[in-house]
């Protein structure tokens, strides 16, 4: 057996080395899930959906170290009224939250939602299951398998302000698998906020399911720390006249994976995926990757990522965009930039459409580039030094992105926080 | 104020020279004016006192107050007191025109080790000289030169050189572009930083504006060289006889 045990693949070993929390409602949904990635294996080097990005630091049992120095946190939405959830290297911490409870939804945690009739028994894993076609996401299965905890919420009304799940890191090795599912009634709206460093290795999974003209807002800063890997999925699946809008800004990490896989299945709705990630290093690898599927009419889907990239780091951008037979009048928009501020970086994009219905107005569109020369001329004879000139004009280039965020003020603190960000790595 | 002397530059990239030695002395409170055809380097002259990558200085000096210019970054010069109204000002997306004035301001002050200038005192002071332009509010919110008529961007450059007050400007082709009330109020704000002892290289190809600022001495450069210097009755002759005579007479 010793023999056998030295012979274990990469997945055998993975799931070998976690504990599938037992009973309750989601036991169902956990064996499909371990069944599933049993079936499929974690994503290995050769796999086509991880051309550009090496799995290998995601799928190892234990989790590269993360030291604590390469934490940079500065303090996010602070300035915003929030109900505050807080997770410690992936484990909740009840004295730093706020009590769970505001009006117009009903929140709770993964680890403590034993009701057998829970809301959340048709969502859990379930559109983590949609999505795994017509490409596998097995650590996205792996998670709903093997999560431990994570936040749910079912949205009954319009609550009063956000919801803010903040991550903290005080552990240089922890592995931390967290789920969250978010279900909104129709008509009701509701806006999650995420932020902060999270542990040496995070695995997350976030289920929407956004009823007919219900709005979700997500907006989320990755934190800056540097030696972080994660790897992220979100799934959603859109209504009537609904909307999911949701930005990310990500300022390092050793190794980011963004999956985000949306299905538009009722008329009229609208989903928006932005990014704006500001890469600095060699040790620097970050990857979105978009599934947007239209499936119903006059949709609009839009997606707009943009990456800074300096000092020898790499972005990667894959974006589907896939209308099926019968989703005329589709609005689909794509666009993925990047400015690569010295000759080391590099950025890999593989945007794609795959089109089955004839009245379709959709476009997609890469680009890299470096600053402009020019407009940094302009700046420096102004008086304006090259560092934060060029600082500027990244700022200008990543406006872009959080243009995509609706709210003003957190649009705003999103913009304070990538300049200080590059403020202090100028100084 | 300013003091070029043999000064020769050649393309970076290119085995090509463009100044073949240049000699200027700019007293403080004095207008010169350049003017010459087409292609004789007029604004490679700028641009290489402004400090543009892509040239090389292959002899000579160029001092201000003093201090050669030739070694400073770009960002170096300005705050030494230089400044350029480019012939084309360059549109930069995204960064607010406002933003943009304010930070160029306070990066200098800083350099020179001043105090910044708070964003209250800033705003007003932009407002005051932005009405005395005619550049209304709006244009203050956009994106640098993004969208701006050509008398527009030039508009937006005597503001710049207004608001970080200069000790040596240099206008190439400010007027092209401009109309005949947007001169005048260009022209009233050279004459108003000249009168504080501020120093003014004018590249013109125009008689008009110098109607409006009267240059001290008038320049001629051709093929890289200022062949003839007078005074203002200089320029008058160029607006009558173009620059034939001028040339068949250095010949
Ligand atoms: N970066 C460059 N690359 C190639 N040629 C250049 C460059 N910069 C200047 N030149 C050339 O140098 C010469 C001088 O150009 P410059 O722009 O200084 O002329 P100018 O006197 O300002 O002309 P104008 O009156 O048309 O503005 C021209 O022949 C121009 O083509
Ligand atoms: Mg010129």
């Amino acid at each position: 057996m010793a023999e056998a045990a030295t012979k274990q693949t990469p997945t055998q070993a993975m799931i070998g080395s976690l504990e599938m929390p037992q009973g309750g409602w989601t036991e169902a949904a956990r064996k499909d899930a371990l069944s599933r990635v049993q079936a499929v294996g974690l994503p290995q080097r050769r796999d086509e959906y991880w051309k550009y990005t090496r799995p290998d630091t995601l799928v190892q049992p234990t989790p590269e170290a993360a030291s604590l120095r390469s934490i940079e946190e500065a303090a996010l939405f602070d300035s915003t009224d929030r109900l505050r959830i807080v997770f410690v290297d992936g484990v909740f911490d009840a004295d730093a939250s706020d009590e769970l409870a505001l009006e117009g939804i009903r929140i709770e945690r993964l680890a403590e939602a034993t009701s057998d009739l829970h809301w959340a028994r048709d969502l859990y894993g379930t559109l983590e299951t949609r999505g795994q076609t017509p490409v596998a996401r097995p650590l996205a299965a792996l998670n709903t398998a093997f999560a431990r905890d994570g936040v749910l919420i079912h949205v009954t009304g319009t609550p009063s302000k956000p919801v803010n799940i903040i991550y903290r890191r005080t552990s240089e090795t922890a592995d931390a698998m967290l789920h969250h599912v978010v279900k909104l009634d129709a008509g009701t709206e509701l806006t999650v906020l995420e932020n902060g460093p999270v542990a040496a290795r995070f695995n997350a999974v976030l289920e929407v399911e956004v009823a007919d003209t219900a709005t979700f807002h997500h907006v989320r800063a990755q934190g800056r720390d540097h030696e972080q890997r994660a790897a992220t999925h979100i799934f959603t699946r859109l209504g009537t006249e609904s909307t999911f809008k949701s930005f990310t800004l990500t300022a390092n990490g050793a190794m980011t994976r963004n999956d985000c896989v949306i299905e538009l299945t009722g008329d009229d709705a609208t989903a928006h995926v932005a990014g704006a990630c500001v890469g600095d290093g060699p040790d620097f690898h970050h990857d979105d990757t978009v599934f947007i599927t239209h499936d119903a009419v006059n949709c609009e889907s839009r997606q707009v990522f943009k990456k800074v990239l300096r000092n020898g780091a790499t972005g990667v951008f894959q974006g589907k965009i896939l209308v099926k037979a019968g989703a005329q009048k589709t609005d689909g928009y794509q666009i993925s930039q990047s400015l690569l501020l010295d000759e080391d970086s590099q950025f890999l994009a593989k945007p794609e459409l795959e089109i089955y219905a004839d009245d379709v107005a959709c476009s997609h569109g890469s680009t890299s580039g470096a600053i402009d020369e020019d407009a940094l001329f302009y700046l420096r004879s102004r008086g304006v030094p090259e560092g934060p000139a060029t600082d500027l004009l990244t700022l200008a280039f990543l406006a872009e992105a959080v243009a995509e965020v609706e709210n003003e003020d957190l649009r705003e603190e999103i913009t304070g926080q990538m300049a200080a960000w590059l403020e202090r790595h100028a100084a | 104020m300013l003091s070029i002397k043999g000064l020769k530059v050649k393309l970076k990239d290119e085995d090509k020279q463009i100044l073949k030695g240049v000699d200027l002395e700019i007293e403080a409170g004095k207008v010169h004016a350049i003017m010459g055809p087409n292609g004789s380097g007029k604004s490679t002259l700028s641009y290489v006192l402004s400090g543009k990558d892509g040239y090389e200085v292959t002899g000579g000096t160029a001092a201000l107050e003093g201090i050669d210019l030739l070694d400073m970054d770009p960002e170096e010069r300005a705050a030494a007191g230089l400044f350029l109204a480019f012939q084309y000002p360059v549109e930069i997306p995204g960064v607010g025109n406002m933003t943009f004035l304010r930070t160029a301001v306070n990066a200098q002050r800083k350099a020179r080790g001043e105090e910044e200038m708070s964003a209250a005192d800033f705003l007003k002071e932009v407002r005051a000289r932005a009405k005395d332009l005619k550049i209304d509010a709006e244009m203050l919110k956009r994106p640098v030169n993004v969208g701006f008529s050509g008398g527009e961007k030039k508009r937006n450059e005597i503001l710049q050189m207004a608001m970080l007050e200069p000790k040596m400007c240099i206008l190439d082709e400010t007027d092209s572009g401009l109309d005949v009330d947007a001169m005048k109020l260009v022209a009233d704000g050279v004459n108003a930083l000249r009168t504080q002892g501020r120093g003014f290289l004018v590249i013109t190809h125009y008689q008009r504006l110098l109607d409006h600022i009267k240059p001290d001495v008038v320049h001629i450069m051709s093929d890289g060289r200022i062949i003839k210097t007078g005074g203002p009755e200089l320029a008058l002759e160029v607006e009558n006889n173009g620059y034939t005579d001028i040339l068949a007479e250095v010949a």
